[in-house]
């Protein structure tokens, strides 16, 4: 896995094939964070092995909001994330069931925001007492439901890159002190040679 | 005398209430379905769902009593979904079905979503032998079970990542057609040639009958991705491809977990099964396999409460009764739903 900022082309060049959708029209809102660490999966593997270095790090009440095109890897990270967090069950696509959840050494709540029509929505469910409560939330299609995501939240984006069907860069945003400091800690464990 | 009971369904689009005689006779199958609101909103919206459910539902069961003509004091029990689903619409359903049964003094039986699946198969042919092994496909769902008798379903397969129906949707969804996704594949798909696209089969270890959809949509994303670039897309050729994925899968995987469990029938169940393309193939394959294959029709394939009135017929046999502190569970598993003496409370 390697990291960093320099050689990797702006978000411009990378492709948000499905921005035709009205499924995506939050797209880009969400993420309004500064990016506080780039880094490049070339495969499906690499993709959960770091949602399981994420999920090794997560503390209760600790909120991941995901966003990505469809077969971006969202799901793939979650399994990682869950993987991270001890979850022994297999991690399977929220979207019809909207919420799915799992126990680990935290309990993990897995959220699908890809058939909702708003914050509304999410809130209908019941999230504010999941985000609260003693758990991790991760939301997938979370820029459908920003306005429903606690204020301190890590924002984490998959993106397709031109040419490589398998490669994915994904990037980390911080939008509070909280979710800062869980990217500190990932980039220190992500840091080779420590 | 025979027995009647009334099924009711909330567990996700659909409001739903029947009334079935022995567990084998239709008496009314009502079905509100919200999919016109759902398709406005793209999807299943969860405070809209149990609104919906909540102003439908008393309808729903008085159409189900008045279409079998009869009346409440005829039923012997009520039976509903409890899980896996939505947790406010189902709860709308069981408080429904529990106030039923208080009031008219008779016993409440909770039922599982999958096994009332299943029961759509035992509705049209009761004498399905045992053992057999039913698919259950729908857009949560890509479930293979065993079943060695009524009070033994044991789930063997299940899919890893997309449920085959949400793999239809989504793939509906980046082809440009409009929801539900099954449907609008299938049309397209008529015009296509399934050979044209080459798209990955995930068979994964040759011992499970686990399944994963998860890289084909990703292979259909791609695939339009360098199409579209290119400016050559044969829309019809995508969705036949894709469709005869689909199914290719879930037959090999059914089979071989009939063929390996000594089977003797296969059911094929859920949404899904209401793919002309994923019953034929069913039928031709099974059948040189030497196995009975049960398909219900239709409308009994898509969220309908006669399966739950089936379902919960036979549970009556077995006075196997839920008590009136049962609970809604959003992700109720198959082994929760058949343990013996192990009531949610």
């Amino acid at each position: 896995m390697r990291f960093g900022k320099g050689a990797l082309p702006g978000k411009s060049e990378f492709c948000t094939y499905h921005n035709d959708s009205h499924y995506c029209q939050n797209l880009g809102a969400v993420m309004a964070g500064a990016i506080e660490l780039e880094t490049r999966s070339d495969s499906a593997e690499e993709t959960r092995m770091l949602g399981e270095r994420l999920g090794r790090l997560l503390q209760p009440g600790d909120v991941v909001a995901l966003e990505g095109d469809l077969g971006a890897g969202k799901t793939c990270f979650t399994q990682g994330v869950a993987r991270g967090l001890g979850v022994a069950g297999r991690v399977t696509s929220p979207t019809f069931v909207l919420i799915r959840e799992y126990q680990g050494r935290l309990p993990l709540y897995h959220f699908d925001a890809y058939r909702l029509a708003g914050p509304e929505d999410l809130l209908a469910l019941g999230s504010d007492d999941y985000f609260e409560g003693c758990g991790v939330s991760v939301v997938e299609w979370a820029g459908r439901v920003a306005a429903a995501l606690p204020r301190d939240r890590l924002e984490i984006e998959l993106l397709r890159v031109p040419g490589e069907e398998e490669a994915r860069l994904i990037r980390f945003r911080a939008t509070g002190p909280r979710a800062k400091g869980i990217v500190e800690e990932l980039k220190r464990d992500l840091r080779p040679g420590d | 005398m025979s027995v009647l009971v009334l099924g009711i369904e909330t567990s996700c689009d659909e409001t739903a209430a029947a009334v079935v005689a022995d567990g084998r006779t239709v008496l009314s199958n009502v079905v509100a379905s919200q999919e016109e609101i759902h398709r406005r909103f793209g999807g299943v919206v969860p405070e809209v769902a149990s609104r919906q459910h909540l102003e439908a539902l008393n309808l729903a069961i008085a159409s189900a009593l008045a279409e079998a003509g009869v009346g409440f004091a005829d039923l012997r029990a009520v039976a509903v979904t409890h899980g896996p689903g939505l947790l406010g619409s189902l709860l709308v359903g069981l408080m429904a079905a529990k106030s039923l049964c208080l009031a008219l003094e008779i016993p409440l039986i909770t039922v599982n979503h999958i096994e009332a699946h299943i029961y759509a198969g035992l509705l049209v042919e009761p004498d399905v032998p045992f053992p057999f092994v039913a698919l259950v496909v729908s857009g949560g769902h890509t479930d293979i079970v065993y079943a060695a008798g009524h009070s033994e379903l044991r789930l063997i397969g299940q899919t890893r990542d997309d449920a085959a129906g949400e793999a239809f949707d989504k793939v509906a969804r980046v082809l440009g057609l409009g929801y539900p996704g099954g449907p609008a594949i299938e049309r397209l798909a008529r015009e296509g040639n399934p050979e044209a696209v080459p798209l990955p089969r995930a068979f994964l270890e040759e011992d499970t009958f686990d399944t994963s959809f998860s890289g084909l949509k990703t292979a259909v994303v791609n695939y339009l991705y360098r199409a579209r670039r290119e400016g050559r897309v044969n829309l019809a050729d995508v969705a036949a491809s894709f469709q005869a994925a689909v199914a290719e899968v879930l037959v090999a995987k059914a089979v071989a977990a009939a063929d390996a469990h000594g089977a003797r029938a296969l059911v094929l169940a859920g949404g899904v099964a209401a793919n002309g393309y994923l019953r034929e193939s069913l039928l031709k394959r099974a059948r040189k396999h030497g196995l009975r294959v049960v398909i219900p029709p239709p409308v009994l394939c898509t969220d309908n409460a006669a399966m739950v009135a089936a379902a919960g017929y036979y549970r009556f046999l077995r006075g196997d009764f839920a008590p009136l502190t049962a609970n809604a569970v959003a992700g109720l598993s198959l082994e929760e739903s058949f343990l013996k003496q192990s009531f949610k409370e």
